[in-house]
């Protein structure tokens, strides 16, 4: 099987989105959403992640599943991380 | 005769013995790749971590003290970003077409592009330094709080913040001038016509290297960069 290419117009409308998205991010962070603002930070710059993975990264059309279970296993194990380091240090009585 | 039939059916040169075909090895170069790039996801997750908990704790310096970076040349060098993922993107087509012209000029658009990052990221590192805010001896903050005026910042959290601001960006930024080497690595031999639609392994693995880089960055600037923001 030959690999997947991505066509320019495909290539563009991901690069473009991303450039909406970074202009969003930014302008949203200066409208008071309380405590949302982080997390709509973090939920924008996690799509701009992921239409680089799937698209710029080639990911959505790679035909080698084990690429795709080591992206979901670093990912699974950054959210451990993350996760249970955060679940003890938010919720300490100091 | 090779002993080998299935190497007698590829000839190509760039084939190592120990790969059946050029499928093959691509999925393997590529899967190495991304372990690789797996390692790298918890090499900046362990500085993640230490941001994430610290901001819990420090909170108010830390909005004090992102305030005080440069959110237009933070958002122009995410622009900037995502433009040279776009260029490595159309490079690495370039080069799955065959087309030599076209992958040279994307490869140097890439390098144009990522030294502009690393231009404007020495700006701003300049002008923290002459604001004494690089940590040290003479670290000095006089930023104030978001919404509270009055109220005093602690000169050690702000530290803090500014420690992971020069220690995240600039592993970042180190990320980028070993990327800046790999591609006047790759744009010589894309000039010299060595990447092919069969073979073109090496421009493919340091294009996930580079985007691998931009998404780093994606994440790094609303962390550092977009902290309480609003008036």
């Amino acid at each position: 099987m030959s690999e997947h290419i991505v066509s320019v117009k495909a290539n563009v409308a991901v690069w473009l989105a991303l450039l909406v998205l970074t202009g969003v991010t930014t302008g949203i962070a200066f409208v008071d959403l309380g405590p949302l603002n982080t997390i709509v930070a973090l939920v924008i710059a996690t799509c701009k992640a992921l239409l680089v993975v799937l698209i710029f990264m080639h990911v959505k059309y790679a035909s080698d599943k084990l690429v795709k279970v080591v992206v979901i296993a670093a990912v699974f194990f950054l959210m451990l991380l993350l996760g249970l380091s955060l679940a003890d240090y938010s919720t300490r009585l100091l | 005769m090779p002993d080998s039939p299935i190497a007698v059916a590829h000839h190509n040169p760039e084939l190592r013995h120990h790969f059946a075909d050029m499928e093959q090895q691509r999925d393997a170069s590529s899967l190495g790749m991304w372990l690789f790039l797996a390692t790298e996801i918890m090499f900046f997750g362990g500085m993640f971590c230490a941001y994430l908990i610290y901001r819990l704790w420090y909170f108010p310096e830390f909005a004090a003290a992102s305030n005080s970076l440069d959110i237009t040349l933070g958002t122009a060098n995410t622009a900037v970003l995502i433009c040279s993922s776009l260029t490595v993107v159309l490079a690495v087509r370039a080069a799955q077409l065959g087309k030599r012209r076209a992958q040279v000029v994307y490869l140097a658009l890439t390098l144009v592009l990522g030294l502009a990052f690393l231009g404007v990221k020495g700006m701003e590192w300049t002008s923290k330094f002459k604001e004494h805010h690089i940590p040290g001896p003479s670290f000095h903050f006089e930023g104030s709080v978001p919404g509270h005026p009055g109220q005093a910042v602690d000169q050690q959290h702000a530290q803090i913040f500014f420690s992971l601001y020069f220690a995240m960006t600039g592993m970042h930024a180190l990320h980028m001038i070993i990327g800046v080497g790999i591609f006047s690595y790759l744009l010589y031999y894309a000039w010299k016509g060595r990447y092919t639609p069969e073979y073109h392994t090496p421009l493919e693995n340091s294009g996930l290297y580079w985007h691998f880089v931009d998404i780093v960055w994606i994440y790094l600037f609303p962390l550092l960069y977009l902290i309480d923001r609003k008036k």
